[in-house]
């Protein structure tokens, strides 16, 4: 039985803390890579609608976020009043000015990339589900005549629905 | 002077660094993953180009003010809208109501009768974002499934799964052909 005493006289060895700064480190590098900045603060509230058949965008130097819902503020200017706002860059645009805003955002997106790059550039509608076409055809159209003719319907994945069969 | 012991870098508090500029980036930086369904808009036309299209080789697709789906002039529920799109495109019987197919010859497929059904696609301003993704989806996942079976049939593999050669083959041999109408306006807003 002596044999399980414990020898009282040694000392329990210190935790090294010298490794765990690595570990840290590392993580922080994985967030580094697996994340991208979030470079604009979005004003609008939105729920994207949910879809099975989705794609990823390659990159997201290529991609320009279009934003449409409710404001999350009073201040924010929306298309008729006290409906949906839509976003560009970090403002959100008054009604009045929707032409030329979109037409503007749109040049700029296509001026700064390269004539490679502005082939493949996307832009993505970010909109509420709930809201109605006619905002979003809006800026279709506008994207539309100002050539902008790659879109993106932001969506988050769901699975397949079983589909009803035809009786 | 050189067994004397060299004072200990203490590594402590690096850790606590780390940790601080750890929450730093979680917090500044999104992990969303940029995701959706990808379309193509029509280039610009001030002239109304009319393309006589046979009545049979088109499916139309229409979402009214209520959200409600009519394919070809029928009520039907979101659930049937694939199965309906994939029997239009497919047409197995080569029933005269339905497309008409077109023998074209396609690199690593061979001969093969491309179907050249369209899907035409209307809404009404009132309807919502939500019906509208929806009945792209449903729209897409008919094509997806299509393209899934021939791949399966010709290569043995689902078609996300080939290469980019051989996918191009099966795009041309099952073709996403969807026409947006301009929106009709009866719903209030």
């Amino acid at each position: 039985m002596a044999r399980f005493k414990k020898d009282k006289k040694r000392e329990l060895p210190a935790l090294g803390t010298g490794s765990m700064a690595d570990i840290v480190f590392m993580f922080l590098f994985f967030f580094m890579v697996i994340s991208n900045m979030r470079e604009t603060d979005v004003k609008v509230k939105f729920i994207v609608p949910g879809a099975s058949e989705i794609q990823k965008l390659e990159k997201k130097s290529l991609v320009a976020t279009i934003y449409m819902g409710m404001p999350k503020s009073e201040n924010e200017n929306t298309l008729p009043p006290g409906k949906v706002s839509v976003q560009l860059n970090d403002q959100t645009i008054k009604q009045e000015n929707f032409v030329r805003d979109v037409r503007d955002f749109i040049a700029v997106e296509k001026e700064s990339r390269s004539d490679e790059d502005r082939q493949k550039l996307t832009f993505s509608i970010k909109a509420d589900q709930d809201i109605q076409m006619r905002y979003i055809n809006l800026i279709k159209n506008e994207l539309r005549t100002n050539n902008a003719l790659k879109i993106n319907y932001a969506t988050t994945k769901r699975e397949r629905k079983q589909a009803e069969s035809k009786e | 002077m050189s067994n004397r012991k060299l004072a200990g870098f203490n590594t402590a508090q690096m850790a606590d660094i780390s940790f601080l500029l750890l929450t730093f980036f979680m917090m500044t930086s999104s992990i969303n993953v940029q995701q959706g369904i990808p379309r193509r808009l029509p280039p610009p036309s001030d002239s109304k180009t009319v393309v006589d299209i046979n009545k049979r080789n088109v499916f139309t697709v229409v979402v009214n003010f209520n959200d409600e789906i009519f394919a070809n002039q029928e009520i039907i529920p979101l659930n049937q809208l694939t199965l309906r799109a994939k029997e239009f495109l497919e047409n197995p019987y080569n029933s005269p109501n339905l497309p008409e197919k077109e023998i074209k010859l396609i690199e690593n497929l061979g001969e093969y009768s491309v179907s050249k059904g369209v899907l035409s696609l209307s809404n009404d301003q009132s309807t919502s974002y939500n019906m509208y993704v929806q009945v792209q989806n449903e729209l897409q996942r008919a094509v997806n499934e299509l393209r899934d079976k021939v791949s399966m049939q010709f290569f043995g593999k689902k078609y996300d799964l080939l290469d980019t050669a051989l996918q191009r083959a099966i795009q041309r041999a099952v073709p996403m052909n969807i026409s947006e109408a301009p929106p009709t306006n009866f719903g209030k807003e």
